[in-house]
């Protein structure tokens, strides 16, 4: 990274799913695409999804009759109603497009073999003979809070597939890529984008990179919790840090974060969904199976926040198995058979072995609920462009799209990535190909020297201030212990207090290496603030939303209340602000009516106007709060009741 | 990996190559750190403990912690390993640390990997050569499942640059795609979906670049983190590079 300023039509930062299947959309049109990735991007945290990617093609017996419209339902539900249902009526009838395209690329999916097949389904072995006319058309396994086997699938490496087949597209089309870079700041004025300013992590230097359009593909900011996530430790939050800095593009729904209910104990490496999709079952440490009694109806098969919450209550209840590490409770796929976990479960039956040093073949798997996935990020329109800043698009767990809402259905991230690197690709191709790059070498100069700055104030400040780890640590132990998966005002608030004194402290604190180059200290110390703020705001969103609703679950308010709090939390963070700004804005426009989920609880408090009178005012509320116009008019994509067929 | 094992309180003895490309002050040496052995402590705890606690401009590369993003190959008491799932437990008390070989040095065990694989990539035109653009109304193309399950095994590879650090030729012949590269090779020929020839593969891989550039040592089949078999592979690639020599029939049979 020598030369300072780079021009390029595109800028996409993030090497994962969803930024590169944007590049190449954007790439195959003919643009100059230039993508940062903080590692080489096929080690992007893409690669560790493990289970399946939900596409509705309903290839298998238990996946027959399966259609768009059954996945556009399972995800409201799953969402809590929290989401977008025009955005999750999109990304269903898209997957399917984006599953088989991604057979094009080359993923090896595991495909339907005709004739007898035996699986497990609720605790019964069945034999299934799936029909000739399916042979060699992409399989599905079963996952949580859907009606039909849905997941398409290559082993326990989906991600890991999917990834190299799509980055093997980028180098195709010979997309440009600095890994071991960092966009450390947007270069914007009058609420225009144009480019970031990069930190090379070989070096240390920053350079300048114009864009017509600007993609933050960043991923998701687990890492705000330390060591108690399933993430990668790249997984800080680098993107959505960048855009809450440029003071006017909100943030949507940070308070909305997973926990996953098996982690590995204690290492925090994720043990797929495809375990209990597969036929495994949870045990607390009487190896009773307590999810029966807890959802008749789907077992282990509830969402993701269902599940977690009735193991994280079974341990509370002193059910967990104690260890020096805390309580854990036990996977069980024994009953699925050696060949099985060797070969559709591979990748878990290995980390077993490597992390666990055991054999799940043959001994219980030890698993407790850890942060696994933020629903929260830059919050985007449908066509996946930033509200308040024109030419600032996100895609992926980077963006707050949001087919999500409060509680995202497992492998229904995977299939977004590529289904909105699709589409957003597309409109990033459409506004760069429109637009001139009408900004001044001086604008970005003034924001390289600012970032210079940044880190040579580290570099130079000196004293007994606080090491920047032991910072990550309290913020880490703060996050989980009072922002996890039960929350109370009490705790909440004490959360806001720590975290509030942590960024005061953060701007004291002392680096310990002085090293010029890639500073491993230094490059963590340049994120720590971004991170601490993502904390703050999630637990102040927290504090705020006085209801339950998906993953965010009040213990004091433990209903949904869809009178005062069917909306989606937005938060900026103006520039010299001491305090964020949080305001809410309808989730959008109701197509199916508010309601039951079918698991969990059926306890709510009702809306108290009419879904006409919601949906009337949506246009000008989103507007008022930076919606940038789209393409197609508001509404545009909704099939207004064709969920009712599905009765 | 035992908690027997663990039992014994051991003071674990790093030795760990330094050097820093951008610091003018740095020179190439070892370094020795000192720490206490937890249960279950992995190389990927023990060096974040090292760099948090003693000295902090130390550099490595983690990221997933969990042997699947090939992040963190480094060479272990001199044989290629992940350090995130080495287990200090399975170490003597002196673990000596070095960056792979091969590949450019980044800093101290951190090395650029991302590089090396991408122009791989290239040379060896890895990707699906399609026979014609993606319809988007038409159903996926069907495959045996027997024959996904064969990509798929080929299809794991990290990218970790273990068993390049671990390949004779590769390290003193430069041009040599080496294992990884080649098991690549043999992932795309073995796809009926890719619509390159056995002629084509010829070009790629009948040369000393290629399969033939392997003189047999076969330590990649050894050490790699994910098992490939590599063995299997190479076989594949010489019969098929044969094969094209004197049938140029089209057989798309797959590694064993």
């Amino acid at each position: 990274m020598t030369t300072q300023l780079v021009n390029t039509d595109v800028l996409v930062i993030g090497g994962g799913l969803a930024g590169e299947r944007c590049a190449i959309e954007a790439a195959a049109a003919g643009l100059d695409v230039l993508m940062l990735s903080l590692v080489p991007p096929r080690r992007s945290h893409s690669c560790a999804a493990q289970g399946g990617m939900q596409a509705a093609l309903g290839n298998c017996v238990k996946a027959e009759g399966d259609n768009p419209s059954l996945h556009y339902l399972d995800t409201v539900k799953g969402s809590d109603w929290g989401a977008d249902q025009e955005v999750a009526r999109i990304f269903a009838e898209e997957a399917p497009v984006a599953v088989r395209e991604l057979a094009h690329y080359g993923v090896p999916w595991t495909r339907v073999r005709a004739g007898k097949n035996s699986y497990f389904v609720k605790g019964e072995r069945v034999d299934i003979d799936e029909q000739p006319e399916n042979d060699g058309l992409i399989m599905h396994r079963d996952f949580g809070g859907t009606a039909k086997w849905r997941a398409c699938y290559a082993g326990a490496g989906t991600g890991h597939a999917a990834l190299y087949a799509v980055d093997s597209e980028v180098v195709r089309l010979g997309v440009t890529v600095r890994d071991r870079a960092e966009a450390v700041a947007l270069i914007h004025e009058g609420g225009r984008c144009w480019g970031a300013v990069a930190r090379c992590l070989r070096t240390g230097t920053h350079s300048a990179i114009l864009a017509k359009a600007t993609v933050i593909a960043t991923g998701g900011h687990g890492r705000i919790y330390g060591q108690y996530t399933t993430n990668a430790t790249i997984n800080e939050g680098t993107g959505a840090s960048i855009a809450l800095a440029t003071g006017v593009v909100p943030l949507g729904n940070m308070e909305a974060v997973q926990f996953h209910p098996t982690a590995l104990s204690p290492s925090g490496i994720l043990v797929t969904e495809g375990c209990r999709g597969d036929g495994g079952y949870l045990l607390d440490k009487n190896l009773h199976r307590f999810m029966v009694e807890a959802e008749p109806e789907k077992q282990e098969l509830a969402s993701r926040d269902v599940v977690s919450r009735h193991m994280a209550q079974r341990m509370r209840d002193g059910n967990g198995v104690e260890t020096e590490y805390g309580p854990h409770l036990w996977l069980d796929v024994r009953h699925l058979g050696e060949d099985h976990l060797t070969t559709k479960l591979r990748e878990v039956w290995e980390i077993c072995r490597d992390f666990a040093g055991m054999n799940p073949a043959d001994e219980l798997i030890p698993v407790r609920p850890t942060q696994h996935y933020s629903m929260g990020g830059v919050r985007v329109n449908k066509d996946g462009q930033a509200y308040n800043m024109a030419g600032l698009f996100a895609v992926g767990e980077s963006a707050c799209w949001d087919m999500h809402g409060f509680n995202r259905l497992g492998g229904n991230s995977l299939a977004e990535t590529i289904v909105s690197g699709r589409l957003v690709g597309r409109q990033v191709a459409k506004f760069a190909a429109d637009a001139g790059l009408e900004v001044t070498a001086s604008i970005a100069m003034r924001e390289v020297r600012r970032a210079e700055r940044h880190a040579s104030a580290w570099l130079q400040r000196d004293g007994s201030g606080p090491g920047v780890y032991a910072i990550r640590d309290a913020m880490a132990e703060t996050m989980i212990g009072k922002v996890g998966i039960f929350r109370t005002q009490d705790e909440l608030a004490e959360a806001v207090t720590e975290l509030e004194q942590l960024l005061a402290k953060c701007d004291q604190a002392v680096l310990k290496s002085k090293v010029p180059g890639m500073n491993p200290e230094l490059s963590f110390a340049l994120r720590l603030k971004g991170m601490l703020r993502l904390a703050l705001i999630t637990a102040m969103g927290a504090l705020a939303r006085t209801e339950s609703r998906g993953a965010h679950f009040r213990t004091d308010y433990p209903l949904r209340d869809d009178a005062k709090w069917l909306n989606r939390t937005l938060v900026r963070w103006p520039d010299d602000a001491d305090k964020p700004v949080f305001s809410y804005e309808p989730v959008g426009l109701l197509d199916l009516p508010p309601g039951h989920r079918g698991y969990g609880s059926d306890e709510r408090i009702e809306m108290d106007q009419s879904i006409e009178d919601y949906n009337a005012t949506i246009d000008g509320q989103q507007a008022e709060h930076g919606r940038l116009e789209t393409e197609e008019s508001a509404g545009s994509r909704i099939r207004w009741g064709e969920w009712g067929e599905q009765r | 990996m035992t908690p027997e094992n663990n039992a014994k309180k051991r003071r674990l003895h790093f030795e760990i190559f330094r050097y820093n490309p951008e610091d003018p002050d740095s020179k190439p040496h070892m370094q020795s750190f000192e720490i206490d052995e937890l249960p279950y402590m992995s190389l990927f705890m023990a060096l974040n403990e090292i760099r948090e606690t003693q000295d902090p401009s130390l550099q490595f590369d983690f990221a997933c912690r969990s042997a699947i993003c090939g992040s963190c190959g480094m060479m272990v008491n001199g044989r290629p390993a992940l350090g995130c799932r080495t287990q200090t437990s399975d170490l003597p008390e002196l673990i000596r640390l070095h960056p792979l070989p091969v590949f450019k040095l980044v800093g101290d065990l951190s090395v650029d990997t991302g590089t090396w694989f991408r122009e791989m990539a290239e040379n060896t035109e890895a990707w699906v050569h399609a026979k014609e653009a993606f319809d988007s109304d038409a159903q996926e193309e069907r495959m045996d499942d027997e024959l996904a399950q064969a990509i798929y095994d080929s299809d794991r590879c990290i990218e970790c640059g273990c068993c390049i650090a671990s390949c004779g030729v590769a390290n003193v012949k430069s041009d040599f795609a080496g294992p990884a590269g080649l098991n690549r090779v043999a992932r795309f020929a073995m796809d009926p979906r890719d619509t390159r020839e056995d002629s084509d593969w010829f070009e790629v891989i009948s040369n000393a670049q290629g399969v033939f550039g392997c003189i047999g040592m076969m330590a990649c089949h050894d050490i790699c983190p994910k098992e490939l078999p590599l063995l299997e592979v190479y076989a594949y690639l010489r019969r098929k590079a044969l094969s094209s020599l004197f049938a140029g029939n089209k057989d798309r049979d797959h590694a064993a």
